[in-house]
Parts: C-alpha cells; sequence; structure tokens
C-alpha cells in the first residue's frame, strides 16, 4: 500500500516507523520499474543507489527526531526544474544533454524539507502543450482508461502530463508541477489527483526553465488537498534572486484544509458555461455547486466579461515571451549544437534540430505578434486585454471569496485527438488561461468520474494571495466527493 | 562656430547628434554579482546570469540605479520616477540570452542640456534627449585562431549608460568639445570613468547635411568610434561623402556605417534594409522601476561639484581668470591639487606655479597629478616659504626644480642647502660694499648719469649673496650707496 499513501499519511507512518524510508523509497522505484516504460511518465529516474542512500539519511532523521516536514516522502520533479547534477531537458532534444551546475530556488527548497527526489517527469517539450504529446522523449499515457475501450491510449493532460501520471498511479507521492496556462490544472483532472498552481509570486521562478515568464508558477500536484497546501508550505515563499517573487510570509497552508467555509461566498461566473461544454461535466458543477451550498456557502452569480477574450489573449502573450525566452538556445554556450559554415547557420541548424514542432510554432507566433507594424494590433492590444481580464476578477472578488468552474471542457482525450486542429488543442485550456492571466491562485480537485469512468475536476479560483480559502473550499469539495478512485494502471493494481 | 562645407551647387551645413555608451562605474554588472574589473581574463567574470543558463533571472543592480540618476541630475536632466526595462531582440554570438535588457520605451532620465566651449570662448546648449540603462555585450575574439572565433563574456551584462543627444550639433569642433565635456561630467560625478581606449565610453555618430534653413535630410550612423579625434573625421569624411552623393544627384541611403580610421573613411556595415527587427517588448522578469524622489534628492544632495561651478567658483574665490580656471577644472585632479595648493594663500601666484612651473615640470617627466612628485601640499608650503620671506622667487624656482627631483619637502631643501634668504643688512651692505670695490668704474659712470647700471650692480650683488639676498633690501641699500 506504500505508493497509494497520501504525503500526510506517509509522514505519520515515517514517524510511527511503521515503515522506513528506505522501504518507501525501494517501493516507488520497483513501482516505476514495472510502470514506467509504459506510462512513460518520467524522461530520468535517479539513480536507485543515490535515492536509498537519501532514504537512509532520512531514516535517521526520523531516528535522531530531528525530521523535517517532507522527510524521506518521494516526490517526482517536472524535468523543467533545474536540478543540480540530474539532467534537465525540458523535454526538449536542445537540452539532451545539459546537466545543470545549480538547483532551482524551488527544489531547494523541496530538498531542504527532506524531499527525496525520485525522477524528472515528462513534460510537453518546454511546457507547451496540453496533452503531453510534444515531449522529444514521447508521449506519456494516462494511467486511466476508457471504461471497456482500454486499447485506446488516453493523453494525461499538460503541460505536467508526466507528473500527473506519475502521482495517479503511483510512482512518486506528489510531484511538482508548473502552470503557465493550465499546465497543473488541467492534467491533474485528466489524471485524478489535486492541482495547485498558486498567484503569480507566491515561488520564485529562478532555475526553472523559463517558457512565459509573466505567467509561470510553479506549483504542487499531489493526491489530496491538504497535501497540496503541505507541499506548497515548503515551495513558497521570497527570492531575492526572483524580482517577481513576493515577499509576503508564508502561512501554514496545510491548515486551511478542514476549516469551516460557512459563509463563504462563491461565485459562478456565467462567462464559463461555455456552448459545446459536455453535459457531464456541466452536471459535475452543478453537483459541485450543490456541496459547497450544503456546506453553508452563498452561491452568487457572477459575471467574467472578458474571460471570452482570455485564450486569445494568451496565445498572444505566452508565444511572444517565449519566443524571446527561447532565443538563448543557440547552441553556443550549452546544449546540442550543429555546425555550419555561418554564426546564423548554426543558429539555424541547431534550433531546427533541437526544437520541435509545437515549440517552433509558438516561437514562429510570438516573433510575429512582436514584429514591427504587428506589435501594436498584437502584443500592445493584448497586454491592454490582459489588464481588463485581470480586473474582472478583481471586481468579482469584491462579491465573492471564491469562483467555482469546471477544471477543463472535457475528460482525458485519446492521442491522436485533437490534432487536426491546434486551436482544438488550445480549447483544452479555456478555463484555466483566465486564471493565469490574472495571475490569481487556482486549484484544481477530482470530484468524480464521467460515464467512461474517467475523472473530471472542478477548480476554484481565489484572490492574490488567498490560497488559504482556496484550500478550504477545495478541502470541503473533496469531502464532498469522497474521490476514492484509482486509474486501471497503477503501481499496486491487481496486487 | 560655423563650419560650412563649400560644394558646387551651394554651402552645406551638417547637422550631427550622438549617442554615447558609457559604461558604469559600480563593482558589479547592471543585473548580475560579477565583477566588472577591467582587463581579466576572459570567460573569469561571468554568472551563470550572464551566460545565460537555463532560468537564470535578472536582478537589478541598485547602486547602477543611483549612478544613472547622478548622471542625470549632473546633465541638468529631468529624472523619471517610473521608468521601465524592454528586451531589444536579436541573434548574436555575443549575446548569450539572445537579447538585450534595455530602456527602450521609457528610460530613466529624460531631457537635459550640456553647456559646451568653443575656441574663442563662446558657448553653446547642447540638447540632451535621454539617458538609459542597458546591458553590454560579451566580446568576439577572431584573432586567435585561423578557423574558429572565441567569446569572452567577461562584459556581458556590464552596466552602459546610452546618453542621446539633439541633433544640435553643427561642426567636428563641437562634437569634439561636447565629447569632452560629457567626459568631464562624468569623471566629476564618478559615474563612468570615460576611458575611451578601453571601450568605457563609445559613441554612435548621427550625420546629416543639408543646405541652410532647410529641414534635416537622411541621416547615416557612424556605429562604435572609439576617440574623440575619430568621431571629429569620421564627420569630416561623412559630412563630405554625403554632400558628394546629393551634388552628383544621388540620394543618400539610411544606413548603418564604419569609419576606417586608417583610411579617413566611413563604409556600409548594414542597409536599411538590412537593419534588424529587435522586436521590443517589456522585460517579464523585471517589475517596472520605480523610484522615490526622496532618493533622488538625497542623491542630488550628495553630488560633487561639477567642472562650471567650480570654474566659476575659482575665478571668484581666487581671482583667476576664466581662461586658467577653464585649465584648472579640466580635470577634477588638478582642480582639487590647484585648490590645496591655493587654499588660503595667494591664488594668483598659486595658479602660476601649477600651471607654469608644475605642468611644465610633468609634461618633461611625463607624469600627471596623480603621479606627480610634487604633493599639492608641499607646494602649498614652498609659498608660504615666499609669502614669509624665506626665500625669494627666484631661489623658489630651484626649490621648485629639487622638489621635483627628490620629493623632499621645501623646508629641508632649504635647510639643507642654506638657501635661506639673506635679510641682514650688514651682510648685504658687505656684499655692496664688495662689488662696489671691484667695479669701481662702473660705479663712477653710474654716478655720471648711466642709470641703466643700477640692474647691473643688482645682479653682482645678488650673485655675491649667492642670489639668496632679500631683493628690495638690497635694491634699497645699493640705491642709498650708489647714490651717497
Amino acid at each position: 500500500m506504500l505508493t497509494k499513501l497520501t504525503l500526510t499519511e506517509a509522514r505519520a507512518g515515517l514517524a510511527a516507523r511503521k515503515f522506513s524510508a528506505r522501504d518507501l523509497a525501494k517501493a516507488h522505484l520497483d513501482a516505476i520499474d514495472r510502470l514506467n516504460p509504459k506510462l512513460n511518465a518520467y524522461i530520468t529516474v535517479v539513480p536507485e543507489q543515490d535515492v536509498l542512500t537519501a532514504a537512509d539519511a532520512a531514516d535517521a532523521r526520523y531516528a535522531a527526531g530531528t525530521a523535517r516536514p517532507m522527510e524521506g516522502l518521494p516526490v517526482g520533479v517536472k524535468d523543467l526544474f533545474c536540478t543540480k547534477g540530474i539532467k534537465t531537458t525540458a523535454a526538449s532534444k536542445i537540452l539532451a544533454n545539459f546537466i545543470p551546475p545549480y538547483e532551482s530556488t524551488v527544489t531547494a527548497r523541496l530538498l531542504d524539507a527532506g524531499s527525496l527526489f525520485v525522477g524528472k517527469t515528462n513534460l510537453d517539450e518546454f511546457a507547451m502543450g496540453s496533452a503531453n504529446i510534444t515531449s522529444a522523449y514521447g508521449a506519456v499515457l494516462n494511467p486511466w482508461q476508457r471504461k471497456g475501450d482500454e486499447a485506446t491510449a488516453l493523453v494525461p493532460g499538460g503541460s505536467s502530463g508526466g507528473s500527473a501520471a506519475a502521482v495517479a498511479a503511483g510512482l512518486a507521492l506528489a510531484a511538482t508541477g508548473t502552470d503557465t496556462g493550465g499546465s497543473i490544472r488541467q492534467p491533474a483532472a485528466f489524471c485524478g489527483i489535486v492541482g495547485l498552481k498558486p498567484t503569480y509570486g507566491r515561488c520564485s521562478r529562478w532555475g526553472t526553465i523559463a517558457y512565459a515568464s509573466s505567467l509561470d508558477q510553479a506549483g504542487p500536484m499531489t493526491r489530496t488537498v491538504a497535501d497540496a497546501g503541505l507541499m506548497l508550505e515548503a515551495m513558497a515563499g521570497f527570492d531575492e534572486k526572483d524580482s517577481t517573487c513576493s515577499n509576503r510570509p508564508v502561512p501554514a497552508f496545510a491548515q486551511a484544509v478542514g476549516k469551516s467555509i460557512k459563509g463563504l461566498r462563491v461565485g459562478i461566473p456565467a462567462e464559463y458555461r461555455a456552448p459545446g461544454l459536455s453535459p457531464e461535466i456541466s452536471a459535475m458543477w452543478e453537483q459541485g455547486i450543490a456541496w459547497l451550498r450544503d456546506a453553508g456557502c452563498e452561491i452568487v452569480d457572477v459575471s467574467l466579461p472578458h474571460t471570452k477574450y482570455g485564450l486569445a489573449t494568451y496565445y498572444i502573450i505566452a508565444p511572444a515571451e517565449c519566443s524571446s525566452n527561447l532565443a538563448r538556445y543557440d547552441g553556443i554556450r550549452f546544449g546540442e549544437r550543429k555546425d555550419a559554415a555561418t554564426l546564423d547557420g548554426i543558429y539555424e541548424a541547431t534550433r531546427a534540430a533541437g526544437f520541435g514542432e509545437e515549440v517552433r510554432s509558438r516561437i514562429l507566433m510570438g516573433t510575429y505578434v512582436l514584429s514591427a507594424g504587428y506589435y501594436d494590433a498584437y502584443y500592445l492590444k493584448a497586454q491592454k486585454v490582459r489588464t481588463l481580464i485581470k480586473r474582472d476578477f478583481v471586481e468579482a472578488f469584491e462579491k465573492v471569496d471564491v469562483l467555482l468552474t469546471p477544471t477543463a471542457p472535457s475528460a482525458a482525450f485519446a492521442q491522436g485527438e485533437n490534432m487536426a486542429d491546434p486551436v482544438q488543442m488550445y480549447l483544452n485550456d479555456i478555463f484555466t488561461v483566465p486564471a493565469s492571466m490574472a495571475g490569481v491562485p487556482a486549484l484544481s480537485v477530482p470530484v468524480g468520474l464521467d460515464s467512461k469512468g474517467l475523472p473530471l475536476g472542478l477548480q476554484i479560483i481565489g484572490r492574490h494571495f488567498d490560497e488559504e480559502t482556496v484550500l478550504s473550499v477545495g478541502g470541503a469539495l473533496e469531502a464532498a466527493a469522497g474521490f476514492a478512485h484509482t486509474p486501471t494502471l497503477h503501481a499496486e493494481a491487481g496486487a | 562656430m560655423s563650419y560650412i562645407i563649400e560644394g558646387k551647387t551651394g554651402n552645406w551645413e551638417i547637422v550631427v547628434g550622438l549617442e554615447v555608451h558609457a559604461q558604469i562605474i559600480s563593482q558589479s554588472k547592471l543585473f548580475s554579482g560579477s565583477s566588472t574589473t577591467f582587463g581579466a581574463e576572459p570567460n573569469t567574470q561571468v554568472s551563470l546570469v550572464d551566460a545565460a543558463f537555463p532560468g537564470m533571472l535578472p536582478v537589478l543592480n541598485k547602486e547602477c540605479v543611483a549612478q544613472a540618476v547622478r548622471t542625470g541630475l549632473g546633465l541638468n536632466a529631468r529624472i523619471n520616477l517610473q521608468s521601465r526595462f524592454d528586451r531589444k531582440n536579436y541573434f548574436y554570438a555575443d549575446l548569450p540570452q539572445g537579447y538585450q535588457i534595455s530602456q527602450f520605451e521609457f528610460p530613466i532620465v529624460g531631457e537635459g542640456t550640456i553647456e559646451i566651449e568653443l575656441p574663442g570662448g563662446e558657448t553653446r546648449q547642447i540638447g540632451i534627449t535621454r539617458l538609459h540603462m542597458e546591458q553590454d555585450a560579451g566580446k568576439l575574439l577572431h584573432d586567435q585562431d585561423p578557423a574558429r572565433s572565441f567569446v569572452d563574456l567577461n562584459r556581458s551584462g556590464v552596466a552602459l549608460m546610452e546618453i542621446v543627444s539633439e541633433p544640435d550639433i553643427r561642426a567636428p569642433e563641437e562634437a569634439g568639445a561636447y565629447l569632452r565635456k560629457l567626459r568631464q561630467i562624468l569623471r566629476y560625478l564618478g559615474t563612468c570613468d570615460g576611458n575611451m581606449d578601453e571601450g568605457s565610453m563609445r559613441a554612435d555618430v548621427n550625420v546629416s547635411v543639408r543646405k541652410a534653413g532647410e529641414p534635416f535630410r537622411t541621416r547615416c550612423e557612424i556605429k562604435n568610434v572609439n576617440s574623440i579625434r575619430f568621431v571629429m573625421q569620421a564627420i569630416e569624411a561623412e559630412a563630405a561623402r554625403q554632400v558628394e552623393i546629393w551634388e552628383n544627384g544621388g540620394e543618400v541611403d539610411q544606413e548603418t556605417r564604419l569609419f576606417d580610421p586608417a583610411r579617413g573613411e566611413t563604409r556600409t556595415m548594414r542597409s536599411k534594409e538590412d537593419a534588424h527587427d529587435y522586436r521590443y517588448f517589456p522585460d517579464p522578469d523585471l517589475l517596472p522601476l520605480v523610484i522615490e524622489q526622496d532618493w533622488v534628492d538625497s542623491l542630488k544632495a550628495a553630488l560633487p561639484e561639477l567642472p562650471d561651478a567650480k570654474r566659476a567658483r575659482f575665478q571668484q574665490e581666487y581671482g583667476v581668470t576664466f581662461y586658467d580656471a577653464g585649465v584648472l577644472v579640466a580635470e577634477q585632479s588638478v582642480a582639487d591639487y590647484f585648490e590645496t595648493v591655493a587654499k588660503g594663500r595667494d591664488g594668483k601666484l598659486a595658479v602660476t606655479w601649477v600651471t607654469g612651473d608644475l605642468f611644465a615640470a610633468m609634461n618633461r617627466m611625463g607624469r600627471t597629478i596623480e603621479n606627480c612628485p610634487v604633493s599639492a601640499q608641499a607646494l602649498g608650503k614652498m609659498l608660504d616659504l615666499i609669502a614669509d620671506g624665506t626665500i625669494n622667487g627666484k631661489i623658489a624656482k630651484d626649490v621648485f626644480e629639487d622638489m621635483v627631483e627628490t620629493g623632499e619637502s621645501p623646508d629641508a631643501i632649504v635647510e639643507k642647502k642654506g638657501l635661506k634668504q639673506v635679510t641682514d643688512t650688514g651682510v648685504i651692505d658687505a656684499a655692496i660694499d664688495s662689488v662696489m670695490t671691484k667695479n669701481a668704474d662702473k660705479v663712477d659712470e653710474y654716478r655720471s648719469g648711466k642709470d641703466k647700471l643700477f640692474g647691473f650692480f643688482v645682479g653682482q650683488v645678488m650673485k655675491e649673496t649667492k642670489g639668496k639676498a632679500n631683493p628690495a633690501l638690497v635694491n634699497e641699500a645699493l640705491k642709498t650707496k650708489l647714490n651717497g
């Protein structure tokens, strides 16, 4: 049962010496051995000896009574966080052999809290994608299968698809993700786990490979809402190396879970009742509203009028920033270089060979929207709309404490679906992008299964830096839903 | 002053604006903690941020901001309490990030002015358009290997100020005067060392020509000129080239050019068609830069006295001429030296010694004021010895030469060599008697009306006393004796 525990349970079990950190680590390494070849959730697995050495050190700390909050807990790290001495690829060929000589702030904090890293999880290349099919190291398989259609391979969502699949299938107790337009929340929903995108600025971006700097935010992907709080506490906090990182104190997030939500006002944004929303998701949303009403919340209809521009705005701003952020991958100082006769030739050959199609297309889009003659019509206009989107949220939060929406417009889809038209793929982020644009915290909680047996998630969005209320409401929703399902492909399936 | 090019079709005037890149004096780079020391081994002053490793983020160096604000204040310019950093995107091997962080749309300093002085003492105001902060790029080394180029990133990320002038300059001489004055102000402020040969100050020169009264014609930008002399030469060469094109019925293309000092000509570097589209946008890794008026005020209060103010004060306080004051304030170290010498003493005497004997000695020895063997305190002490009658002006010249050679104090030299002025009238009378005895014939000539011989007697008496006699006493006693 070691791979089915929550962080909280595992921490308690280790503290009570019911099992050792070595046992826990070994169980996860075994699970990875058996399932990763199929799921492809990890790009790099930390060598067994290194993991067990760290586990032994954790056991020593438990014995000495000096165990830290995440002591000995096996965690997967999205392969976008630079990890000292461990290959970090961003799921791109261009960083195929990049071993950072430094540790990102977020992973350094997790290590300081005692976490045990078991591997680097797969993702969409440079975090660009919503299905984890753009990785240069192969697609990730969703451990969930459609009832009666086990042969169809489903996507885990993206871009943190490897993290979501690993946590869902028992290959890590928890994992880090990053969210730019929904990259934590949508895969969490597709894989039946909890995913929290904190407020922009809550976690340092230092040492995390940038996709779109004004949107990227690290967050936890866990099995329970309380675990998300526990893990965020370890990840968050001021970092002088990131000028956009907030210096607000880090609250005891885990303690927010279980707090009464009676009297809280929950907003239901009219604009999220999008045409084409699946009836099953619509019904699940209604169910969520009913649960929160039963828990004593006041349900309030609100409007976020600029929501409809969210996706279009996102697909201008994010590519614009990425076109500039990815300029450093030129083969000159690190990564793979393709030689050519001229400097421009080196750039062209290196980048053509190193970047996949989706990354190239976003770089092209971003270059285009920043170009002379197009800047005002695209980038500048998008920034203005972004301000309006943010204002929508601020105004809504004058009337309500949180918003409740679906996380994604559908359950996990099959590999190969939504591929013909990139816009169809981009629509996956329609419910998650607005909170990213506004920089507010948002949490996806699994609340039930659809008729095909696939998990569905609901999203709770809160005020800037009010993750605590989001976690309180998420905890209540989790308790009401009682989601206890595990996917077909699981470390302990059939065991 | 007017600089006119006489063409076949009439007279042309030139229009010049300068963009000066001045390296900010700071311990560390604009957005990283790496050192900025000049001349280090290649790639030894490079942080992960400077080399643009994945996930690295810029953090603004507050000291660089203070230096930019000080410079803005020194240029009498508007300080913008809110400014912003943008990314200027282009690919080159010396630019690790693939973009330069610069202040494109909202610079930290707005309009200001510099007053320049032209030969003949005429002054002109040259407008400053703006000053902004930006990162320097690295350096490519093409001469280390026949087949390969190398990159040195020591300079990558070093803080620069780009100081942009209005197109107010009308002569190569004015461009020279502008650059000298700007460099002088930067050095006084301690915000840039102004060493053009080390590349810490470089100029992009915008040149166009026009007939009197016309609107501006197309300009060309001459990139990265690294000496004041070359700037002036480049303007002359480029203006002549443009006049020739216009007069032959051609059209000047807007382009970026390079100056070749060996051939004394400019040539195309990049045509307008090849101009980069830099895709500027606000750097999302940095917050808008907001500074407080109180902070600006405190920087202003702590600014050193600038050249123009010091020059005026020297004229007033020490009674030196406008010209001499200009010479003295040209370099702050000289001004400081002078002031130490002149303070509480005869200012006119001080300026004579500093710009006369001292400068001559330094020229002769190839020294600068910083490594001059005669300290300002020592020279001041020597003036005191003149003032209190210990030595006379003539002996002072010898004492000074001794000071230059030995670095000893004037008192010690006077003491050791027994150069103390003779004021004992007995000794002087004896010397006069001796001279008169030896030159009895000349005494007769004098007494029979040849007044001019008085100088001869003075000289002989001084010789007799080895130059140490007090000249006033000698004059007085001689008159009495000769006329007696």
